[in-house]
């Protein structure tokens, strides 16, 4: 009876599983595959007969994938260096210094962390305008803080509250000033934090796609998500392969990243969520 | 708490000094936008014009037109089921992954975590073609079953297009669920379940008597945190369905873009923004409770 049980729950778990990765499968399998095969209602979609990389080929050589790529690094590794570093200092503060009003302070973080860029956009384009960035890398770097900044300060604050006060304590009574302490202690001991903060801040601007859509006007200056939905896609049919090759490379950086940190991934989203 | 009088005076001033780049980033970008786009909403503001002041009008406005009602509606519909469906999966994939503790649990976590690593701005490209009218796999495998029907409409029928990119948003959200609830899991003390065993409890019995009232606050936490971000949902609409056939899809994220960047309506594009104004001040307050209660504990 009990071993009955165990495999209903097996076979529902792997059904699961089947749909969680299937469209991974489909985004791989259609881009391996010639167009011939591709576009026939005959041959069976789930193999592949005549294995092929065309698509990667036409991806390389007749769009401007690689340029999009180039920019959706730039902006996340600018993102990612201005987050950390602002939400460092921020979070340090907050949790470890003190500070007159550091409770309102935090609400207004968390507050930030929950207002949705959709409900945004409209002003911030007029103030990216202002500020004659339209249709700057410049623009996106500027604006995406604004929603990993309030996330990893959260995130930095809940885990500088699990270091012991002595650790900083001890190197002041050595003489340590609070650069050194901040260097030689705080750096070094919360870095498992900082890479999870560091990872969430890549991950979250490499999938965005409303300011881009919005900010971003020429084909040189996109970014991968709004290069490949905004360029890839033209007139006839024929361009599916091409377009799940770009999807699938798009995505493998952040699949690398995960699986090398899936255990900080996991604590991180799991803290975002319980506590905050 | 923070009592080490070891730290110098100047402690407030560091403070307030390291503290200084995010409240000026939460203000210029977030605060002054938002403030920004209540005035637009107030006023009548095209591109390139300044704004006239027109109180509430455009508000009153969109609350008789018949089509944005039907893009508020599209939002309930689309929140409403998407949440439920997910939080329902979320927690069977949970205690189906702790009842299974193989060798392979790593793999399955990180295997079940996919669709929440890669962006949607890129998995979406995927369901897009996977929805496709004529070469959708999934109407392959129905014409295959059933030889004379002519497959699913996915994207071309309203209901379908709704129902569609509901799904899209439970394949990619239930890893977060079900990864926040696991956890959740994992921290109920197994006696609680020996106990409930000798006496005779059986598993559906301990799931809602144990798991279920412990796992209260990680629910809260998650279902309101995910309600905004669905009510939010831009990318998936904007890849799969550009909010058609006939608005059927458009939420209120698309349709401000539609009215207030492409069609330039500044003020109409920011009061439809703004509707999502208060499900976020529901959502933060109801979540700021839960943390400080999380906090006193």
């Amino acid at each position: 009876m009990k071993n009955k049980h165990k495999y209903i729950l097996i076979i529902l778990l792997i059904i699961f599983l089947f749909w969680t990765i299937f469209p991974f499968y489909w985004m791989f399998i259609t881009s391996v595959k010639a167009d011939a095969e591709l576009y026939n209602h005959e041959s069976n979609p789930f193999l592949v007969k005549n294995f092929t990389w065309e698509h990667f080929d036409y991806l390389f050589k007749n769009t401007s994938f690689l340029i999009w790529f180039k920019n959706s690094l730039i902006i996340c590794i600018g993102v990612t260096i201005i987050t950390l570093i602002i939400s460092f200092l921020a979070g340090y503060s907050l949790s470890r210094l003190k500070l007159r009003g550091s409770t309102f302070w935090g609400l207004l973080i968390f507050i930030a962390y929950l207002v949705p860029p959709s409900l945004l956009f409209i002003p911030l384009a007029q103030v990216v305008d202002t500020l004659k960035l339209t249709d700057s890398l410049f623009a996106l770097i500027m604006t995406y803080p604004t929603f990993t900044v309030p996330f990893t300060t959260w995130m930095l604050m809940s885990y500088f509250s699990t270091i012991p006060y002595e650790l900083e304590e001890s190197a002041l009574i050595d003489g340590a000033n609070r650069a050194q302490i901040l260097f030689k202690i705080m750096i070094p001991v919360s870095l498992p934090g900082i890479t999870t903060v560091g990872i969430f801040s890549f991950t979250l601007s490499w999938g965005e796609m409303m300011y881009a859509v919005i900010f971003i006007n020429s084909t040189v200056k996109k970014t991968l998500p709004v290069g490949i939905i905004g360029e890839l896609v033209h007139g006839d049919v024929f361009w599916w392969g091409s377009l799940m090759a770009a999807a699938l490379l798009a995505s493998v950086p952040l699949v690398i990243i995960y699986s090398f940190f899936t255990d900080l991934y996991v604590s991180g989203l799991t803290k975002g969520a319980v506590k905050g | 708490m923070k009592k080490n009088k070891l730290f110098r005076n100047d402690e407030e001033k560091t403070a307030l000094l390291f503290l200084l780049p995010a409240i000026l980033l939460i203000f210029i970008l977030i605060v002054y936008p938002f403030i920004y786009s209540i005035y637009l909403s107030l006023t009548k503001s095209t591109v390139g014009r300044p704004g006239i002041f027109v109180g509430l009008s455009n508000f009153i406005d969109l609350s008789k037109n018949p089509l944005f009602r039907q893009v508020l509606f599209n939002s309930v519909v689309y929140t409403v089921f998407s949440v439920v469906i997910k939080l329902v999966i979320g927690l069977l994939v949970a205690v189906l992954i702790k009842n299974i503790v193989g060798r392979w649990s790593k793999f399955i976590r990180g295997t079940v975590l996919l669709p929440w690593v890669v962006p949607s701005s890129l998995s979406a490209i995927a369901w897009w073609w996977m929805f496709n009218p004529q070469f959708s796999v999934f109407n392959w495998v129905i014409e295959k079953i059933l030889p004379f029907s002519n497959g699913i409409p996915w994207l071309s029928k309203s209901h379908w297009a709704m129902f569609s990119v509901i799904l899209v948003n439970i394949w990619r959200g239930v890893p977060f669920y079900s990864i926040s609830f696991l956890a959740g899991l994992v921290s109920i003390e197994e006696e609680l379940y020996e106990a409930a065993s000798t006496e005779g409890a059986n598993g559906i019995q301990k799931f809602f008597h144990i798991s279920l009232p412990l796992l209260k606050p990680v629910l809260a936490v998650v279902l309101l945190f995910s309600t905004l971000m669905t009510i939010s949902e831009f990318n998936t609409i904007y890849i799969i369905t550009q909010g058609g056939p006939m608005n059927s899809t458009h939420l209120l994220s698309t349709f401000a873009l539609q009215e207030g960047i492409r069609t330039g309506n500044l003020s109409r594009g920011a009061a439809i923004s703004l509707f999502l104004f208060p499900i976020l001040f529901i959502a933060s307050y109801f979540q700021i409770r839960v943390v400080r209660q999380g906090v006193r504990k």
